[in-house]
């Protein structure tokens, strides 16, 4: 199938892996994506406090942009920030007239308009519904038998609005997982909060949301993510966050493609293994 | 001027329940919990609102707002208040202020927000010359990846935002 591709600003810097691993995943399943020119930062969470009406057109700039491109297909998104602003616009402007009209007006200033004829879609969502574990599981050369994945979805792919999977008790990582040939790690951390930019802001805070979910993972042999928030928060503070509890925190935290693409075949290259924070050497030698 | 008279709109059917602070995350480390920070804005006690610390430690995971059963969009509450602490320069939000500020700046001149430059601004704004020591840990793990370079701000470029800014500002300040 063909996607509409949005990567937004992390994928271009610190989670410039989460962007590679996708679209090497993508392109090994047979699917196209088709990149949004001159597309803009989604807003993530810093436009909110700022502005509420900047915090909408910031991501419906990159709708209208999306809507322009002549092939077929739903906006691609693997982000969860970005997913949910740019899907919130299509949900709110539905139910909101006054806003509605008040985006196009901004938008107006740069000749650009949305008609609403795009679905915005989460990555995890096309993998687990378009794609499907069948198709993954077909194409797995290098079963990952044995090691232990915790799914771990954060927040804003699933609330507020939910969709594609439960917002409180997701699923839909289990089955792609499994099509891994690894066994998934039980636990209850899935669906809880990494603390987001608190990290940078309010780090005594967000730090003990951080331990609570790595301390909720021991046991398992990585951690797999689908947020570049929630995979900068789970491997870029592991010692820090250890301090005090006498336990060894350090754990493999990779991203979902990145995770499927192994299992697939694709080289630790391909799928930019060399830039995550943490991978244990344990995790490289099971490999 | 700080107001909070649209916000409250958005909170008239509260009935005290406490769902939203059970599910709150950061509760624990909050000088008032959810239930209480909508009560005063239902009672228009400003100042009171503005020297907690609650709103500012909302990071936006939306378990409150699912679990609301008056179905009360209680992360956008959050936020409304953020927005009015940011407007006002409210000396209780300075770190979100610098922090945001400095992100949507980096935006608003490059089109996308450039992850080092912003992080200089911020730095620049909070005035405190200990405050990078705070991020040399991650800082260093992101360069030796060559995630991230030195990279000092840089002036508006063509791609910039600037244009939608200035237009959601006339629009916001029309009265």
């Amino acid at each position: 199938m063909k996607y509409i591709y949005y990567p937004g600003c992390s994928l271009e810097g610190s989670a410039v892996e989460y962007d590679g691993s996708t679209r090497a995943l993508m392109a090994e399943l047979g699917d196209e994506l088709i990149d949004i020119e001159d597309w803009n930062c989604c807003g993530a969470t810093a436009a909110e406090p700022m502005s509420e009406l900047l915090s909408f057109v910031l991501p419906a700039r990159n709708i209208a942009l999306a809507e322009k491109i002549k092939e077929a297909g739903d906006i691609l998104v693997p982000c969860s920030a970005c997913y949910l602003n740019l899907k919130k616009v299509m949900v709110e402007r539905d139910l909101d007239e006054k806003l509605s009209n008040r985006i196009d007006e901004v938008l107006a200033v740069d000749d650009l308009s949305i008609k609403g004829t795009r679905q915005v879609r989460h990555l995890l969502d096309v993998l687990a519904h378009d794609i499907g574990a069948a198709k993954i599981s077909d194409r797995v050369v290098n079963p990952l038998e044995g090691l232990k994945v915790a799914p771990y979805y954060g927040c804003q792919c699933l609330r507020p609005y939910g969709g594609f999977d439960d917002p409180e008790e997701p699923t839909t990582m289990t089955p792609l997982i499994e099509a891994c040939g690894a066994t998934v790690f039980p636990w209850n951390s899935a669906a809880n909060c990494c603390g987001a930019s608190g990290m940078n802001t309010k780090r005594e805070v967000s730090g003990q949301l951080v331990k609570n979910i790595l301390m909720d993972a021991r046991g398992a042999d990585a951690i797999v993510t689908v947020c570049p928030m929630c995979q900068m928060n789970l491997e870029g503070f592991q010692k820090s966050v250890s301090k005090g509890t006498n336990e060894d925190l350090s754990i493999t935290v990779l991203y979902l493609p990145q995770l499927l693409g192994l299992a697939m075949g694709l080289s630790a290259e391909a799928i930019m293994l060399h830039k995550n924070l943490a991978v244990a050497e344990t995790f490289l030698e099971a490999l | 001027m700080i107001t909070t008279t649209h916000i409250k709109e958005l909170l008239s059917t509260c009935m005290q329940c406490g769902t939203c602070t059970a599910s709150c995350p950061n509760a624990f480390a909050m000088d008032m919990p959810p239930r209480k920070l909508w009560r005063l804005v239902l009672m228009d006690r400003t100042e009171d609102i503005f020297n907690s610390t609650t709103f500012s430690l909302c990071s936006t995971c939306y378990f409150c707002t699912l679990r609301c059963p008056r179905g009360l969009p209680l992360t956008r509450v959050m936020s409304l208040l953020k927005e009015q602490a940011f407007k006002a320069k409210s000396p209780g939000y300075k770190k979100g202020t610098a922090f945001y500020g400095s992100f949507m700046e980096s935006v608003r001149r490059h089109g996308r927000v450039r992850e080092s430059e912003f992080m200089t601004l911020y730095f620049m704004a909070m005035k405190n010359p200990l405050l990078p020591l705070e991020f040399a840990g991650i800082g260093l793990k992101l360069m030796k990846k060559n995630k991230v370079a030195i990279q000092l701000p840089s002036r508006a470029d063509e791609s910039n935002l600037d244009r939608l800014f200035q237009k959601v500002k006339e629009i916001e300040e029309k009265p």
